[in-house]
């Protein structure tokens, strides 16, 4: 569609660019002066330069080594609920109903995760997982298999990655499933003159068809891994030990918990600028997909 | 025909495996703090609504629910309200710097919350807004307009621009047919988008507890509070996330629909 320039149009932005300015320049900017100075308490500041950003960056540190084994641990979470989320959301997102009710009933129940505030998702799991009252704790004890999220790391782990795949599977399974329904039902009758086999289906309609949507969904759950916090706090406060410590957790413990403002804005930058890389990736995809891509085969 | 063997089988199982950890809450809710301590048992046997009378009836508890409904609404009137006009613009306009500011925008709903925890306090402190509702309303701002806006401009794309032309071609000034013509096209756009604003304010937790102490602390907060401090109350904890399920079961009917198109940001 051809958009006319108009440069009033900023007035009709100005209200949004008003309060996200408000919202989030200002406290940014705090941030960035916090991040060069350094603090003894009593509202007193020092200038430290770039002496936090070194720090950060070097592992042999105190700082630098809990940023990296934060970080470390946020990619490898990230890494495993995509590996589990995005297939078996593809899977519920091909089994769900043809038509009728319980299209509707499957679509609420799905959306139910979703809704459900943060902090109530990780005292769901907290209250599922124990072995004195929790269901699943109770029963996996019973079956034998010592599990305790609160003592044993692997379970710890297994548990807010089990709580995620439960909070999250929905979003790709519904964005996946919103894909599916835009095929033509056309497509499915030339497949089945052809005489196509399900597989081939899958791989020649159905995939390319929900490409789009699956980059939606797996950038979205990268980024809101890689930003998690309430859950995992909730459920296992970062422990047993510091085992899951993600970023978000670990930058929350540095600022509000010991007041480390020089130390905490500096992660605070590094985290941000992360999360803005991987952004830009995902608003070139999201840009991009609107229009397809005839340009594509030439290149390759 | 989009449908694999055995689908109805796999959708069964993630049903049960999505509805396992509620039914374990809700069943928790109506049991006694003895009972659940005591026994292992799969309905209550002695039920009680104690737990919920007690949220009903205790202001420090029922409070936090007005709390957070409060600085819910505020932020979603406040999201909407500025993010129409926009999204108008970057639908049906080009100007200086369109992109860079639409990308602005999108990379503040993904910018974590825990970046901005303390700032905000400080902020928010500085100019006397801390503890009111007014606080946490304008720092969730930072990720409900961007999305507001995605979403709404999705929508007015939809309208197509013979209308506008028309409308000014019949005389209509810009305000009267954005609010006789526009928001009567894009009524359902509105819906989703607030419906969205509206649930990410209220999932929002880290937030809301920063910039909250006493008058305005949300239901969240108090029942991290209150874990801690009673020695587990796990009846009444759990009648509490009951209670905090309820507005998001009641609104999703409305939007099954749009659901995938919100969470795409407008963009499916």
């Amino acid at each position: 569609m051809d958009k006319t320039v108009n440069q009033k149009a900023w007035f009709l932005v100005l209200p949004v660019f008003l309060v996200v300015a408000f919202s989030a320049v200002i406290p940014l900017m705090t941030v960035v002066n916090y991040s060069m100075q350094d603090t003894f308490g009593n509202n007193q500041f020092f200038w430290n330069g770039v002496g936090w950003f070194k720090e950060l960056l070097d592992p042999s540190t105190d700082l630098g080594g809990r940023f990296l084994a934060s970080l470390g641990r946020n990619l490898l979470f990230s890494a495993i609920i995509l590996a589990i989320e995005v297939p078996l959301g593809i899977v519920v997102a091909l089994s769900m109903p043809r038509e009728g009710w319980s299209v509707a009933a499957c679509l609420v129940i799905l959306a139910l995760p979703l809704l459900i505030p943060w902090n109530v998702v990780g005292t769901i799991w907290q209250i599922f997982g124990r072995p004195d009252i929790g269901l699943l704790g109770y029963v996996l004890n019973h079956l034998g298999l010592d599990y305790n999220y609160v003592s044993n790391d692997v379970d710890a782990w297994i548990t807010v990655i089990v709580m995620d795949v439960w909070h999250w599977t929905s979003l790709v399974a519904l964005l996946c499933y919103a894909g599916l329904k835009s095929i033509p039902d056309a497509y499915y009758q030339a497949a089945q003159i052809d005489g196509a086999s399900r597989w081939a289906v899958f791989k020649a309609i159905q995939l390319p068809k929900m490409n789009r949507v699956l980059l939606i969904a797996v950038l979205l759950r990268f980024m809101d891994s890689f930003m998690i916090y309430t859950e995992p706090f909730v459920v296992t406060g970062g422990g047993p030990g510091n085992s899951t410590t993600f970023v978000s957790i670990e930058l929350v413990k540095i600022a509000l918990g010991q007041f480390d403002l020089g130390k905490a804005a500096a992660l605070s930058l590094v985290y941000n600028l992360i999360i803005l890389i991987v952004c830009w990736v995902f608003y070139t995809v999201m840009t991009n997909a609107g229009s397809e891509r005839p340009a594509k085969e030439g290149v390759a | 025909m989009h449908s694999i063997p055995g689908r109805r089988l796999i959708m069964a199982l993630f049903l049960v495996f999505l509805l396992l950890p509620i039914y374990w809450l809700v069943n928790m809710s109506f049991k006694t703090n003895v009972e659940i301590v005591s026994t292992m048992t799969l309905w209550p046997h002695t039920p009680t609504l104690q737990h919920y009378k007690r949220i009903f009836t205790d202001e420090s508890w029922y409070s936090g629910y007005i709390n957070s409904l409060e600085y819910v609404v505020l932020n979603t009137i406040i999201s909407i309200a500025v993010a129409l006009p926009a999204a108008y613009a970057f639908s049906r306009y080009r100007f200086l710097g369109d992109k860079h500011l639409f990308f602005w925008l999108l990379s503040n709903r993904m910018a974590p919350a825990a970046v901005y925890a303390l700032p905000f306090f400080n902020l928010y402190s500085a100019i006397g807004l801390f503890d009111t509702p007014w606080a946490v309303a304008l720092a969730h701002c930072i990720f409900n307009v961007p999305l507001a806006v995605w979403i709404l401009e999705g929508f007015v794309s939809g309208v197509p621009r013979e209308i506008d032309e028309t409308a000014f071609l019949d005389g209509y000034s810009f305000p009267r047919f954005f609010i006789k013509i526009l928001v009567p096209l894009i009524a359902s756009g509105i819906g989703v988008a607030a419906f969205f604003c509206f649930m990410f304010s209220w999932v929002e937790l880290l937030l809301a507890r920063t910039l909250t102490s006493v008058q305005a602390k949300p239901i969240a907060a108090i029942m991290t509070r209150t874990v801690s401090a009673a020695g587990m109350d796990w009846g009444l904890l759990a009648a509490a996330g009951v209670l905090t399920i309820i507005p998001g079961a009641l609104v999703i009917w409305f939007v099954r629909n749009y659901i995938a198109r919100g969470f795409a940001l407008g963009r499916v």
